[in-house]
């Protein structure tokens, strides 16, 4: 593939790693647990797309599965907190 | 030539959803409405991503590992989500109405 597209997802890349700094913001802030949680939760899954940009970028397939066990570990994290918090006490449903 | 636009038009759009969840999530107001932007436009930027990445390799095994990704991440992001919301609502977090915006001004 020309060099014009490699260059492009590297790029792609970058800008991800930079839009992830701004939620950085909102994890130090808060204002709730749950918002922080969140703020991980997406700060995870926009790691996992700058893995799969660099994968391509840089051109080193085996990338790709890193970025599967990223995204498990990704959603275990998320998983046991909101199991972990949750509070069955007065819940209707 | 048209690959190598495809290619690029995806991860544009991708990295455009990205910036968009990442707004939402630092300027709407209660958690519900954070998690409802991290999980509908960051699912589709990913998605993006990964398909401009699968047409870049465009051989059967990264092509096979590409979708495995997409669909865990499709079928795990709005999971995820859904616990954490479910936890944060029976701890009794304030859901934004235009009430509780009222209070606060």
């Amino acid at each position: 593939m020309s060099e014009l597209v490699t260059t492009a997802l590297v790029a792609a890349a970058a800008i991800v790693v930079v839009t992830t700094v701004l939620v950085l913001y909102r994890v130090a802030v808060g204002p709730t647990t749950y918002d922080r949680v969140i703020g991980v939760n997406m700060i995870g899954t926009s790691i996992v797309m700058v893995l799969v940009f660099l994968s391509a970028g840089l051109d080193r397939p085996e990338y790709l599965d890193i970025a599967i066990v990223y995204a498990l570990l990704n959603f275990v994290l998320s998983l046991v907190v909101g199991r972990f918090t949750y509070d069955s006490s007065g819940v209707e449903w | 030539m048209i690959l190598s636009a495809l290619i690029i038009l995806l991860a544009a759009v991708g990295v455009f959803f990205t910036f968009v969840a990442a707004v939402g999530v630092l300027r709407l107001p209660d958690v519900y409405s954070r998690s409802h932007a991290v999980t509908k436009a960051d699912t589709l930027g990913v998605g993006c991503s990964i398909l401009a990445v699968a047409l870049y390799f465009g051989t059967p095994g990264e092509v096979f590992r590409a979708i495995v990704l997409l669909l865990f991440v499709y079928y795990t992001n709005p999971t995820a989500a859904h616990a954490i919301t479910r936890s944060a609502y029976s701890r009794g977090v304030e859901v934004w109405t235009a009430d509780t915006e009222e209070d606060t001004q």
